[in-house]
């Protein structure tokens, strides 16, 4: 990282940090670990928050880093305006695929924590929450000392509350995380109202994940012109990606928006050119992978090809594999994380899964691809979360990206390929 | 005012009233839960809908000033759900 000045060492100093340079990569993920001191004397002082910080971060153009890709700015004016608002950062990350928000919390846990201060300011919050999933224990331990650090030196204005979240898929659903915080279980209540109209103990609630929370602390600090300065004009900025599946170095990476997908794929060093990716986890879609060039990792080029960015998360299908069978175990598992409380899911998600096994064994009449078809009409849009419309866009776009090999087990019933890129954790969802 | 017929699709239970006393608006599906006509409610069709709403054992059928409620979005266009 070019450019940042500052003495180590001597808590209480004011450090002069010099704006880091604009096109430097990582950014959430420069700093060195979990020192409260490292975290100040790399990033400067953290600054304080207010309205006029909205207008900034509009200007950012940063969108929300958790799955929706909505717009940030507009979600703190929304919140901004009502009465005794509240923050809830979102680190509830429950995706299998997806780690950037545990790795987040472990390595930068003081950025995320800049970032929740500095938006219950902006918002005019005085109560403030962070959830975490309790099973990830490396980020636990990492916020929780970042938290008796700065309770010790006082550095928020704010209380932050920490709590550890139960592990189900929908955990992480913003109704879903605000009805545990409330008391009850970690499932999604029908809309309207929304967090951030009644959320927290009936308060508007600003909802936001771990990572855009992050960003919201360097931008504070450096100004929307510096944010701006990588990513596209749509989709400014940095993100981080998890990349998994048929590679040799499966991590969390930081990238610009836009970067080109089978470059940013290669950093994960696949043994063998991929054959497809899943992009956005199990919510997600399947692209097909693209050469050097072709698709950038970004909202726009990825709509192009029935995809979107989503949760972040980018799984490598190697050139052995079989997309049906991998599909099928995460189409069983995801009906299996259903929160069971909307007819379309429960009995529609089982079916849809038997239906989508009977593809995968062999369909010489066409009947499973039919009632697969038939199925995924059904489903769509019926729930009260979008958890069966994932599972609708994940076999949607499987049907199409391995559209041959649906053929090839229609004429010739199941391959003798085993799935393995993809996991399918045993545990049943927790939802208290 | 454009009006539109939702289901709470938490609180439904698939009983089935609401497509027995407005089959034009209301189908069920192969497990008993409806699935609504999305387009807006016709003049001529008011009154079984009310009839329909207050029908329901679990209040999950509302009638809205509203098309959709995209979960994606933050801010919500609506006026909100009403019980008729």
């Amino acid at each position: 990282m070019s450019g940042v000045g500052g003495l180590p060492g001597s808590p209480g100093r004011l450090r002069q940090a010099v704006v880091p340079g604009a096109t430097d990569l990582p950014r959430l993920l420069a700093g060195r670990g979990t020192d409260m001191d490292s975290h100040f004397g790399l990033w400067g002082p953290m600054p304080g928050g207010g309205p006029s910080l909205i207008d900034e971060v509009e200007r950012s153009g940063l969108r929300g880093r958790g799955g929706a890709g909505f717009p940030m700015a507009v979600k703190m004016r929304s919140v901004a305006g009502g009465r005794a608002p509240v923050v809830l950062a979102n680190g509830a990350e429950r995706e299998p695929v997806s780690h950037k928000d545990k790795v987040l919390m472990a390595k930068a846990p003081h950025l995320v924590l800049d970032g929740v201060s500095i938006a219950a300011e902006t918002v005019g919050a005085s109560e403030a929450v962070l959830c975490v999933d309790r099973s990830a224990r490396e980020a636990v331990a990492g916020l929780a000392r970042a938290r008796s650090d700065r309770l010790r030196s006082g550095v928020d204005r704010v209380a932050i509350r920490i709590e550890t979240s139960p592990g189900a898929y929908v955990t992480g659903e913003e109704s879903a995380l605000v009805h545990w915080v409330n008391g009850g279980p970690a499932k999604p209540t029908f809309v309207p109202p929304r967090p951030f109209q009644r959320g927290i103990r009936g308060r508007p609630t600003l909802v936001s994940n771990v990572e855009t929370l992050a960003h919201l602390a360097l931008i504070a600090r450096f100004g929307a012109g510096w944010f701006r300065s990588v990513g596209t004009v749509e989709d400014p900025g940095s993100a981080l990606v998890t990349i998994s599946g048929d590679v040799s170095r499966r991590g969390v990476y930081e990238v610009e928006m836009g970067a080109d997908l089978a470059t940013t794929v290669g950093m994960a060093e696949p043994a063998a050119t991929p054959q497809a990716l899943l992009v956005g986890g199990y919510s997600g879609a399947w692209v097909p992978a693209a050469p050097p060039g072709a698709l950038g990792y970004d909202s726009s080029s990825l709509g192009a090809v029935g995809a979107s960015v989503g949760c972040s998360a980018v799984c490598v299908l190697g050139p052995d594999r079989c997309g049906l069978a991998e599909t099928a175990l995460v189409v069983r598992w995801m009906a299996g994380q259903s929160a069971g409380q909307c007819g379309p899911c429960i009995f529609g998600l089982p079916a849809l899964s038997e239906a989508f096994d009977g593809l995968v064994r062999g369909d010489r009449r066409g009947s499973a691809l039919r009632r697969v078809n038939q199925l995924l009409e059904t489903i769509a849009g019926r729930g009260a979360c979008h958890h069966p419309d994932g599972v609708v866009r994940l076999v949607s776009s499987t049907l199409r990206v391995f559209a041959s090999d649906v053929d090839a087990h229609r004429r010739r019933g199941p391959c003798r390929v085993r799935p393995g890129a993809l996991p399918a954790p045993s545990a049943a969802p927790v939802f208290r | 005012m454009r009006r539109y017929l939702a289901v709470n699709p938490i609180a439904c239970d698939g009983h089935g009233i609401c497509a027995e006393l407005l089959p034009e608006m209301i189908r069920l599906d192969e497990w008993g839960f409806p699935v609504i006509d999305p387009s807006p409610l016709p003049p001529h069709l008011e009154r079984l809908a009310k009839r329909a709403v207050q029908a329901c054992p679990t209040l999950a059928l509302v009638v809205r000033e509203s098309a959709t409620q995209d979960r994606t979005a933050g801010t919500s266009r609506s006026g909100g759900s009403r019980h008729s």
